[in-house]
């Protein structure tokens, strides 16, 4: 399973690292799409194998409590949980 | 692939978990759609991993590594006390139910994977001079002195499983 590419705005690369069955992952998946903006998805608990390590490690590069939603914006800037104000500030 | 909860099936698990949630002095959050949301995904991680485990967390699939992860958590007492809510905001309390305070996505308290390892290997020094052991209920926090602990937790009717040695 590859990440899911959301098309919009371009307002810089947008990672969401996500559960299927979290309520906050689906609340910032939606914000994220009600921003418009160009972002890519993936739901972690969904992967198997040699790609669930990989993406695992992926994400505690970023936070290392392995918690979700976590969103990395530009291979720089992590946000950690639902926060609605922190992801609009970086990203409207 | 998972077979669909069907709407009755969630329905008759929302009234059932709100029922012996509101008789054991908790409160689920009064969103029902978020609720049901999360409450379906309980069960489809039921039929996923063969436990209900926690729909906001990374499950591994081993039943004795996520034993604190299985809703209701072990971290669902303290989270309430210190943010009002559970983890995933299916547990509220009484002041964001009464709308006083407002529900928010809060830090995770679980340890990291790394901790988790680490606090296994550090386990099973208990000395204890007493005549009979202590458990504790890791959900509720209920403490017996007996030889095993209970099939089912009196207070929170979580199952054995639950229970840790204390003393």
């Amino acid at each position: 399973m590859a990440m899911e590419h959301v098309e919009g705005e371009n307002k810089g690369k947008v990672v969401l690292y996500a559960l299927s069955t979290c309520g906050w992952c689906k609340k910032t998946r939606m914000l994220l799409e009600s921003l418009k903006i160009d972002f890519s998805y993936i739901y972690v608990d969904l992967l198997k194998g040699k790609e669930r390590s990989q993406i695992i490690k992926e994400v505690e590069k970023w936070n290392s409590q392995l918690s979700f939603p976590t969103v990395v914006i530009n291979d720089k800037d992590v946000i950690i949980g639902f926060k609605e104000d922190e992801i609009r500030g970086k990203l409207q | 692939m998972n077979k669909d909860i069907s709407n009755e099936e969630l329905e008759d698990f929302y009234q059932k978990v709100k029922k012996d949630v509101e008789a054991h002095g908790y409160h689920l959050n009064s969103d029902v759609e978020f609720t049901k949301y999360l409450l379906k995904n309980i069960l489809l991680n039921e039929e996923r991993y063969g436990y209900g485990s926690c729909p906001c967390r990374l499950a591994s699939g081993n039943k004795e590594e996520d034993m604190d992860i299985i809703c209701p958590c072990d971290y669902r007492d303290p989270d309430l006390n210190d943010y009002d809510a559970c983890y995933c905001g299916l547990y509220v309390s009484g002041d964001i139910l009464e709308g006083k305070k407002e529900l928010q996505s809060i830090p995770e308290r679980r340890p990291a994977p790394k901790e988790r390892e680490q606090s296994k290997s550090e386990l099973g020094s208990i000395i204890s001079s007493l005549d009979l052991p202590v458990f504790r209920c890791s959900v509720c926090g209920y403490l017996c002195a007996r030889e095993e602990p209970p099939e089912t937790c009196p207070i929170c009717k979580v199952s054995r499983e639950r229970f840790k040695r204390f003393i």
